[in-house]
This record gives structure tokens, C-alpha cells and sequence, in this order.
């Protein structure tokens, strides 16, 4: 069954930026695009489970901080060495100025 | 899990501890808590015995199984916005940086070429060998980490290219140097230790003219180029990359053996001048810069404060070095630029300890701690932090030297 769950505001993620989001053990990352769309992946990335809420937002692609590993946050592609496993995403909505995501 | 280790025991035990993984005295446990156990009757039983620096060996599962491998490092706190200006990317300063070094290369290799034979050659050789043996050591740092250029395919040519000059499988050391940030100077998982203690003097000197390190380029060259990797590479290149590690070892020895041909048709040493042997008669920029990095200080710590050192450099040195001379900031953020260190420096420079004013002073302050380790591996040289910084965990520090003595 999934659901639909409050994050933030909207206007608490920049443009072109991340926030980490925590819920129920888990941790997500909430990204806003340079077109103001927002996106929703795993919070942690694949390669050795650091933060990726610490890396820099470029066009629609996440670097990792500890090793420069790159995502499409967008589609959640890993983007060469060092990450190999993709990321997983999640479907988001902006409501009333809140982003809501829909977890598996 | 570092830090859930100090919480439970009191620092003393937890010195003993680290003093215990250092000294080779802890046999594998599977279970943490029996490890620790024991590790505190093994420090009375004192008794120095190397370290195991192998990938696969003693120390390297002793790291993974007490959680000092993949561990959680000190940061120090940069507001996120300031972070994000510092991270930014940019192609302009790279852009300048790689014509001019391009630029002059060519033309001394050119110079070196056209006054072959005579003696004016060797000026121009002196800089050619430089641009090509010390230049692509940070070329293939600073593009593998992905951060020199804004624009990916800039980075991936500069990589390349500087990995064929500096002899570096880009392959195999993608996959070493992201090892050597997780686990920077951390005994028998860190495969980028230039200095292992007890040091080895004589290797250090030879390696100033390549010797050793490009010897075992082309050992490794030849063993990838057959289709092989060793047991070493295994642990940190993911298989499904290793064939690209072989397929770069290919093309290199093609290229080495048509220059190598080329110089006994021609009947002369030119184009290996050109080729290959820079590698050697420019390396000492390079290693002179490298060993400065974690040269001397701790190892076995999860604090870059107490394992690297940021030292002040003149402007042709950081030219060459692109800047990694702040590598305490790198190691603690590497997402940011080396264009943009020496402005993280100022922003952090209140909780680091105070940067080696000169390569002389770094000099000055490592041949005497590598000398001390001879007679003793556990020596390392203590940094000291300003007043302003946060502390780090004195455990880490109690046989150290403060760089004040
Ligand atoms: S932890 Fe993300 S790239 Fe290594």
C-alpha cells in the first residue's frame, strides 16, 4: 500500500538544490530543479551510504559528497564510477505550497 | 560506529585500542565487543610489530571487522550556502590552466626536440619533463574527482591524457583513489600510503626520479594488458569495470612499443625523451609535493586534521599542483574545486591546524619524524589545533610530537 506523506514547504528547498528528508527510519532527498520542479529519491547514495542532501544540484544531476559519484536525480540513473547502482525515486506532489511524497 | 566505541569505554581504553590496531596485536574477531575486549590486555603485552600494509592482509580486515574502514570523518561546519558557492563549478579557470599547460609543453618538447643533440636541450627537457611527470599527477587528481571542469567531457579528456603521461592505469586508480577517501591513511585499506612506516628510505629517493613507481607501471601495464588483475586490484576495482582496466593497458603498451620501435629505427633516445621517460626525469615535482600530503603524521585516525597537511606554496608549485597543496581542505570536502581551496581555506582555516608555511618547513618537520620511525614505526608527528577549533580526540594523539616541540 503506498501513501502520500507531508515533507516540507515547498519554498524550504532553493532552486537548483537538495534537502534531506527523515521519515519513519528512513531517509529521502528532496530536490528542486532549475525549473522548479521537485523530485524525491533515496536519501543515501548507493555507493557507500553517505548524505546525498550534502552534494551539489547541477541541471538534473546529484554529486555525491563523499566520492563525486553522480546521479540523475530525475530518473534516479547512476552516472558512472564511482556509483554503479541507480537510485531509487519517488513520485512527488506540490499541494498548498507542500511537497508531498508517495512511498513505497 | 567510531564514535559509539568512544562513548562506551573511557579514553584510556580507547587509546588502547588504536594503539592495539597500530601494533599488529589484535588477532581477527567476527565480533566487535570480543575485540575490544581484548584489545585492552593486548596493549600491556607491548611489543612493536609491523604493520601489515597489504589490501588483503591482517590490518585490512582488522579495520573492516572494529568499523575504522568506511568510518564517519570529522567535518568542520560550513553553512550550506557558502558550501554551495564553494562547490560551484566552472571551465574557465580549468580551461586557462590546461592551454597554458598544454601550450608550454608542446613548445618545450618542441625546443627539447629541435636542439636534441646539444646541450641547450636540456632547459626545455627540464620543463617538458615537469608539464609531463609532476603536472598530470594533479591533472588526473583533480579531473578524476570530476571537479576541475564544469563540463564532464573536459575532465574525462584531461583525465585520460594525464593518466597516460603519470602512468596510471585511469581505471584502476579511479578505483584507489576513491578507496584513498574513504579510508585515508588507514592501514591495509588506503592503496595510495606513499610512506608506510617503518619508511623506506631508498625507495622514496628513487621514486623522486620515477624509478620504482614507473617500473611497476609498466609490471602492472603488461599483467592488465594479458587480461589479468592482481588479487590487490580485485578488492577495489568492481568487476564489471575491470575490462576497461585491461582495455586502457592494451592501447598504452601499443603506444609504448611503436615509440620504443620508433626509437631503434631512428637509432635515437628522442622519442622516448618525448614519451615514457619524462615520467621519470620529471617525476620529482610530484613526489617532492605528494609525500608533503600525509607524510609523517597519523595513521588509523578519522580526523584529516591529524592524518594531512595543508601547506603554502608558491604560485609555479601550485600551478603544477593545481592547488592540492590545501589537502586538508580536499580531503574534508572534496566536492570543492581546486580553484576555489584557497577561499575554503580562509572560510575554515579557525578549526584546522595552522598550514606548514613552506615546503622547506614541511621538510624540515618530516625527514626528522621519518628518521624517528625508523627506530620507531609508531612516531608521528602531532598537529596542534588553534584555540578556536574543535577539539579532536586526544586518544588518536598520546605518543604523538606537537609541531610546536
Ligand atoms: S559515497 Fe557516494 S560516490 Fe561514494
Amino acid at each position: 500500500m503506498t501513501e502520500w506523506i507531508q515533507a516540507c514547504d515547498a519554498e524550504d528547498v532553493e532552486q537548483e538544490d537538495v534537502i534531506r528528508f527523515d521519515h519513519a527510519g528512513r531517509t529521502f532527498a528532496i530536490y528542486r530543479s532549475p525549473d522548479d520542479d521537485y523530485f524525491a529519491t533515496d536519501g543515501l547514495c548507493t555507493h557507500e551510504k553517505v548524505h546525498l542532501a550534502d552534494g551539489l544540484v547541477m541541471d538534473e544531476i546529484i554529486e555525491c559528497p563523499k566520492h563525486n559519484g553522480r546521479f540523475n536525480y530525475k530518473t534516479g540513473a547512476a552516472r558512472g564510477a564511482p556509483v554503479c547502482v541507480d537510485l531509487k525515486t519517488y513520485p512527488v506532489k506540490v499541494e498548498a505550497g507542500k511537497i508531498f511524497l508517495q512511498l513505497g | 560506529m567510531i564514535e559509539n566505541i568512544a562513548n562506551t569505554l573511557s579514553g584510556m581504553q580507547v587509546f588502547d585500542i588504536f594503539q592495539s590496531m597500530t601494533l599488529g596485536l589484535m588477532e581477527p574477531r567476527s565480533h566487535l565487543g570480543e575485540a575490544m575486549m581484548n584489545a585492552t590486555v593486548a596493549a600491556d603485552d607491548y611489543r612493536p610489530t609491523k604493520r601489515d600494509y597489504s589490501l588483503i592482509g591482517r590490518d585490512a580486515r582488522r579495520a573492516v571487522e572494529i568499523g575504522l574502514s568506511a568510518a564517519e570523518w570529522y567535518h568542520t561546519d560550513v553553512p550550506r550556502k557558502q558550501m554551495k558557492e564553494l562547490m560551484k563549478r566552472d571551465d574557465g579557470p580549468a580551461i586557462r590552466d590546461t592551454m597554458i599547460w598544454l601550450g608550454v609543453l608542446i613548445q618545450s618538447g618542441a625546443g627539447g626536440a629541435l636542439l636534441w643533440g646539444s646541450w641547450w636541450c636540456v632547459p626545455f627537457f627540464l620543463v617538458y619533463g615537469v608539464l609531463y611527470g609532476s603536472s598530470t599527477d594533479s591533472r588526473w587528481h583533480e579531473c578524476g574527482h570530476g571537479t576541475a571542469f564544469k563540463t564532464q567531457w573536459m575532465n574525462d579528456v584531461v583525465y585520460q591524457i594525464a593518466c597516460f603521461m603519470i602512468m596510471r592505469n585511469p581505471v584502476t586508480w579511479r578505483w584507489s583513489h576513491t578507496r584513498h577517501h574513504t579510508d585515508t591513511v588507514i592501514v591495509g585499506r588506503d592503496p595510495e600510503i606513499a610512506v608506510m612506516r617503518p619508511p623506506d628510505l631508498v625507495r622514496l629517493v628513487l621514486n623522486f626520479f620515477g624509478i620504482l613507481d614507473a617500473w611497476q607501471a609498466m609490471i602492472d601495464m603488461v599483467r592488465n594488458a594479458s587480461g589479468r588483475l592482481s588479487a590487490a586490484e580485485r578488492t577495489f576495482i568492481p568487476e564489471m569495470e575491470q575490462y576497461k582496466a585491461i582495455r586502457v593497458a592494451r592501447i598504452w603498451l601499443v603506444i609504448y612499443l611503436a615509440t620504443i620501435a620508433l626509437a631503434v629505427y631512428l637509432g635515437s633516445l628522442l622519442p622516448l625523451m618525448l614519451i615514457g621517460l619524462p615520467r621519470l626525469y620529471g617525476a620529482w615535482h610530484h613526489v617532492m609535493t605528494g609525500l608533503l600530503q600525509h607524510g609523517g603524521l597519523a595513521d588509523n585516525v578519522t580526523d584529516h586534521r591529524l592524518n594531512s597537511r595543508t601547506v603554502l606554496m608558491n604560485p609555479v608549485s601550485r600551478f603544477i599542483y593545481w592547488n592540492m597543496n590545501y589537502h586538508v581542505e580536499h580531503h574534508m570536502f572534496p566536492m570543492v574545486p581546486y580553484h576555489a581551496l584557497p577561499k575554503l581555506h580562509e572560510l575554515i582555516k579557525h578549526d584546522l591546524p595552522a598550514p606548514t608555511p613552506s615546503i622547506l618547513a614541511g621538510y624540515r618537520e618530516m625527514i626528522p619524524a621519518f628518521l624517528r620511525q625508523l627506530r620507531n614505526e609508531d612516531y608521528f608527528i602531532k598537529r596542534e589545533l588553534p584555540p578556536t577549533a574543535q577539539p579532536y580526540r586526544e586518544e588518536f594523539h598520546a605518543e604523538g610530537k606537537t609541531t610546536a616541540e
